[in-house]
């Protein structure tokens, strides 16, 4: 099933009202149970290629082993053969017909094991990409899903606190005008500090005697008396 | 990660905020759990997070189709999807009649990813509103 023209002819045909689903509740298990089945399979198989590939190295390992006593025993007739002990070489060429015809064997097992690798591991893979498919798919269903409760949920939340959502233009406008007051306030803060910071240095220099000295009676007194 | 861990971390940031915003967040019940996030200073658009088997979303509202000026709304989709890739983090969508930008974050992220993502939703969806506003009533 294509999920996605699903998903988009239940939105545009107006399935958004609450309680009806893009698909129906029944098809969503079943697509979830064709996940896990997907997903026994891939364990299977896996568990078939582990034991296919310890089988097909137990073949190689014999096939090796095979091939090393026929050169060996090749090498026996040989001798035999360079001592004229004819009797003797053809007892060697019997056993290394004996071993070649195991030999033969080993390798067609091993030619089919690895053929039967070969197709496990296409298989795992092609199951591998289906299933992330599957579940690609089931991510939309659930996501459209959740998306539409969650709206009826905020809006049912509006309806019931008889609130609604402003314009755009003039949120915008109320928040412009929130920062801009607190942009103003934090400006107006910061001229208060600095104010305050210009004053305290006049006390500090006003105490040590430096610049403009305040009126003391003091003064006035000694300003009488000279004239 | 469920709405109450994030409502009660960011209600609880006030001044160890990483992003210098303080939240007031409301779960909304319904047959999925919402929280309503509020960005104090910036109550007008709420952002609403949801929480399925393996996202978050992250939803602010931003116009309805009734605010369009309808002769220019294909300049406006235009627009919304040459700023789509280069604004950061938020995507635009549409539910329902509604216009919005969201974020979909993975289940494992942390809080102070969500908390990131809100503040970035709640910067885009200011700043689309000011760019956009020729395009509506």
């Amino acid at each position: 099933m294509n999920i996605f023209r699903k998903i988009i002819t239940a939105v545009r045909g107006g399935a958004t009202e609450a309680g009806e689903a893009i698909v129906d509740a029944n098809s969503t298990r079943i697509f979830a149970q064709e996940i896990r089945d997907s997903e026994k399979h891939i364990t299977i198989a896996k568990r078939d290629l582990t034991s296919v590939m310890a089988k097909q190295m137990q073949t190689a390992r014999e096939l090796a082993q095979l091939q090393a006593s026929i050169k060996e025993h090749e090498g026996y007739a040989m001798q035999a053969l360079n001592q004229g002990n004819e009797a003797l070489a053809i007892e060697v060429a019997e056993k290394i017909a004996e071993l070649e015809s195991n030999a033969a064997d080993q390798q067609q097992a091993n030619e089919s094991f690895l053929n039967s690798i070969d197709r496990l591991k296409e298989l795992i893979k092609k199951s591998e990409r289906k299933l992330t498919e599957y579940k690609r798919q089931l991510t939309m269903v659930k996501t459209t899903e959740s998306v539409q409760k969650a709206t009826s949920a905020i809006s049912d939340n509006f309806t019931a606190s008889n609130s609604k959502l402003l314009n755009a233009k003039d949120s915008l406008e109320r928040i412009k005008q929130k920062q801009a007051m607190f942009d103003d306030k934090l400006q107006a803060a910061e001229q208060l500090a600095s104010e305050n910071s210009d004053q305290s240095l006049k006390n500090k220099l006003q105490d040590a005697g430096i610049g403009a000295q305040q009126n003391s009676a003091q003064s006035v007194l000694d300003r009488l008396k000279n004239k | 990660m469920n709405i109450h861990t994030i409502a009660t971390h960011l209600n609880k940031l006030a001044d160890d905020t990483e992003t210098g915003f303080n939240f007031d967040c409301t779960p909304i019940n319904g047959e999925i759990d919402v929280l309503q996030v509020e960005i104090i200073d910036r109550e007008e658009i709420p952002i609403f997070v949801s929480i399925s088997d393996n996202q978050i979303l992250c939803i602010a509202y931003l116009w309805g189709e009734d605010e369009i000026k309808s002769e220019l709304k294909a300049n406006m989709m235009e627009a919304m999807l040459e700023m789509n890739i280069p604004m950061p983090l938020s995507s635009f969508a549409k539910v329902e009649d509604k216009y919005v930008v969201f974020g979909a974050l993975s289940i494992n992220s942390s809080l102070e990813d969500i908390e990131l993502e809100l503040v970035t939703l709640s910067d885009n969806s200011l700043e689309v509103i000011s760019e956009m506003d020729s395009y509506l009533n």
